[in-house]
């Protein structure tokens, strides 16, 4: 078997308590240990000085639209655009067409990403038959077939009932449940967050108290059922209290952040342009703040991107008549730099925890560290390397990118999926 | 007033915008700008031959995806009064419904030889969407909820006209306040020019954040109502709003109708206004709005005047640079080696 070490990187893995410059080693599609191997001569060696060397990246919510939707973005695109966002695995939202509730669609989409050969992918069932919110998916053949977690994800479930038996039925397997929380009567028609920057744009809004409600319902059903909660994208300051409050008095909650969602406001719609355009939507400046707040403490222990493309021709309309949703797997890396590594709010480790352990435990995956003997998907960043976003040289079919134009620093310029080499950034000398 | 209107325009130097998209990018000398313009247009109106060359071999397109009989008209009767060529596309059945998409609607137009396209559209930013995608001028003439510029001026130019002055008045935006283009377009340039603005109506009608905009917000007309210089009837938005915002139209015109009992306690110099399409006996009985206080048939009049302006500032103006652009000799380019 190859033996290959990634030499004198900082290597930083939270499941482990790592952050030291030492050298990686890898023997076939394992990782072999951190630091020397006295009696072993490696095959390779790749000098990775001044990166940092940290388990593949998870992303935990990505929508990958096949089947169904391949005009937006097949299995095979989104996975490489999560290879060169620096992301080896992500988990797929079940929103296709057909809806992911069954068995054997959880194992297309196994296949698909077999076939295609890039990032690992882990579907995440329906929780209800055609997402219909009527009556629950299968979730024995759903997890049977390989299906990580439960969701209805762009839409909530709406039926306090279904979503009570839903957190109550997965225990049995110890599957997380998980909610796009949002009130559908207050949101009708909204287009963007209610507040000053809706009014004074005519454009129907989404008060925030739309997705706390939900939040909260969620909260007490999973207090009564002591089910596995995720609040999905969590965008208001009122939910990210609600979840600290709840997480504290011991309720089995997570929760994630976007990057849009701590970077951006509804005030980028006075341009009226859709790429601003998601649910739940872009808030104020005092629900960042409260989401990096919560990223800080704790509270919110994921970062995840709700990659949700959309072809040109469906975003390139009026605004009210553009889907929601916005790509997010190439730009993850910078934005989490700008908006949380520069201003100081995280350290490295603790943004790599956020993208790499933490989502693999909620997940139940056997991701995101580099014990030895752990798959050996690895991430190799150059965090000051300076370069500007163009959507037009994204890997995935979409191009509906809110930073579109920002010069950002930082990148993954390395990527292996169990040993192998599967993205390296172009201008990339280290292996020319 | 003897403005030479047939002669070649004198450039406005103050003017400098390609679109006008709202009333909220204005600054308060180039709303200012447009009034004294439409001062000129007024004259024009009252003349037997109510025409100027201004525009003469320019394309003015209306492109209404929203129903609209009076903004339409006004828009094409102040084109033909500046000689240019119109043409009303109003998009009902037509190739919106055979899948093409507004912008590729808007484009095939344009590349039959537009100057400007005015467009209304029920969805907010619908016509800054085409400003990007297209070269000639844009003008909003109503996007959903957002803003109705022109309407917007001709309402403050009436105030003006009618009182000499709008600084220091009191004017009250009455009803349907968060689904209106008027009530936001309205608000925009009364501020700028030194109005104090109280918005009034239910509190489901009326978003309080609106109070950052410089406005007042009040919820009984009653009270406000002796105070007011100006009342401005905006109209329920039946098509805009959802359900269940007030109870009923009987309770609506009871609370914010304006009718003869209210005109009594109000100033005896008050000026009516309604943008219109009135639902009499809604917003307004029609005694008053038939009324000597009532400014509406001077609104539609003075929009005329306001739509000539603006379609002379954006599209006559530059005809005549260019003009004078293309008559200037071309000896540089001789001498550049």
């Amino acid at each position: 078997m190859k033996t290959l070490v990634l030499a004198n990187g900082r290597v930083i893995d939270p499941s482990q308590n790592i952050d030291r410059v030492a050298d990686l080693w890898i023997r076939g599609d394992t990782v072999l240990g951190i630091g020397p191997q006295p009696h072993l001569i490696p095959d390779q060696v790749l000098d990775v000085s001044g990166f940092i060397v940290c388990p593949g990246l998870i992303d935990m919510h990505v929508h990958l639209r096949e089947p169904g939707r391949e005009e937006d973005e097949t299995i095979a695109t989104g996975t490489a655009a999560a290879l060169a966002g620096g992301v080896t695995s992500v988990a797929c939202m079940p929103n296709t067409e057909p809806a992911i509730d069954s068995q054997a669609q959880a194992e297309f989409v196994y296949l698909q990403a077999e076939r295609a050969g890039n990032a690992n992918v882990f579907p995440i069932g329906a929780i209800t038959k055609g997402r219909r919110g009527e009556e629950l998916a299968e979730i024995g053949g759903l997890v049977e077939g390989g299906a990580v977690a439960f969701t209805d994800d762009g839409s909530p479930v709406v039926s306090a009932e279904i979503m009570r038996r839903a957190l109550e039925y997965c225990k049995m397997f110890d599957r997380v449940v998980m909610d796009h929380c949002e009130d559908l009567e207050l949101t009708r028609g909204g287009v963007m967050n209610e507040g000053f920057e809706s009014m004074r744009l005519g454009l129907p809004g989404m008060p925030a108290a739309a997705e706390e409600i939900m939040v909260n319902r969620d909260i007490i059903l999973a207090e009564l059922t002591e089910g596995r909660l995720h609040i999905l994208h969590t965008s208001t300051a009122g939910s990210v209290d609600l979840i600290r409050r709840a997480r504290r008095r011991g309720v089995r909650v997570t929760t994630e952040a976007t990057p849009h969602h701590f970077t951006l406001t509804d005030e980028c719609l006075r341009t009226f342009d859709s790429n601003f355009k998601m649910s739940p939507p872009l808030r104020t400046q005092r629900d960042v703040e409260a989401i990096i707040e919560g990223l800080k403490d704790g509270t919110i222990e994921v970062i995840a991107t709700d990659h949700a493309p959309h072809a040109p021709e469906k975003k390139t309309r009026e605004l009210d008549q553009t889907p929601n949703g916005v790509i997010g797997l190439e730009t993850l890396l910078p934005i989490c730099i700008r908006s949380l590594i520069e201003p100081g709010h995280l350290t490295w480790p603790q943004l790599i925890e956020k993208l790499t352990i933490n989502p693999a435990r909620i997940l139940g995956i056997d991701r995101g560290t580099l014990k030895p003997g752990a798959d050996a998907d690895v991430t190799v960043i150059d965090p000051n390397l300076e370069w500007v976003i163009d959507p037009h040289q994204f890997k995935s079919k979409s191009r509906n990118c809110p930073f579109a134009g920002w010069k950002v620093r930082g990148r993954a310029v390395l990527v292996l999926v169990s040993g192998q080499i599967r993205y390296q950034y172009p201008e990339n000398p280290l292996l020319a | 007033m003897t403005v030479e209107l047939d002669a070649p325009p004198r450039a406005t130097p103050s003017w400098t915008r390609r679109h006008l998209l709202g009333l909220e990018d204005l600054s308060a000398a180039e709303i200012e700008t447009i009034l004294r313009k439409a001062d000129d247009f007024l004259e024009v109106s009252q003349r037997s031959r109510k025409k100027v060359a201004a525009l003469t071999g320019r394309v003015v397109l209306n492109l209404f995806f929203e129903p609209s009989t009076r903004t339409r008209t006004s828009f094409s009767l102040a084109a033909r009064r500046l000689s240019a060529d119109t043409v009303d596309f109003t998009v009902t059945g037509s190739s919106t419904s055979k899948g093409e998409s507004f912008i590729d609607t808007a484009r095939n137009l344009e590349a039959m030889g537009v100057d400007v396209m005015v467009v209304r559209h029920s969805s907010p930013g619908a016509p800054h969407l085409l400003a990007q995608h297209l070269n000639c001028s844009v003008i909003n003439a109503g996007d959903g909820a957002h803003e109705h510029p022109t309407q917007g001026l001709l309402d403050v130019y009436t105030i003006q006209r009618s009182k000499g002055r709008v600084a220091g008045l009191t004017v009250g935006l009455i009803g349907d306040i968060a689904h209106s283009r008027v009530a936001r377009s309205n608000i925009h340039a009364l501020t700028k020019l030194g109005a104090r603005v109280i918005v009034c109506g239910p509190p489901t009608l009326v978003p309080p954040t609106i109070r950052r905009l410089g406005v007042e917000i009040a919820h009984r007309f009653d009270d406000i109502l002796p105070q007011l210089d100006v009342v401005n009837l905006l109209r329920v938005q039946f098509e805009r709003q959802r359900k269940g915002l007030f109870p009923s139209i009987h309770e609506y015109a009871a609370l914010f109708g304006m009718d003869s009992q209210r005109l009594r306690r109000a100033k005896d110099d008050v000026l009516i206004l309604a943008p219109g399409p009135i639902n009499r006996g809604v917003e307004v009985t029609p005694e008053v709005a038939d009324g000597p206080n009532s400014a509406i048939l001077q609104q539609v009049t003075n929009g005329l005047a306001i739509r000539m302006a603006v379609l002379y500032l954006l599209c006559g103006q530059r005809s005549a640079e260019r003009q004078a652009n293309e008559n200037a000799p071309v000896r540089e380019t001789a001498e550049t080696p």
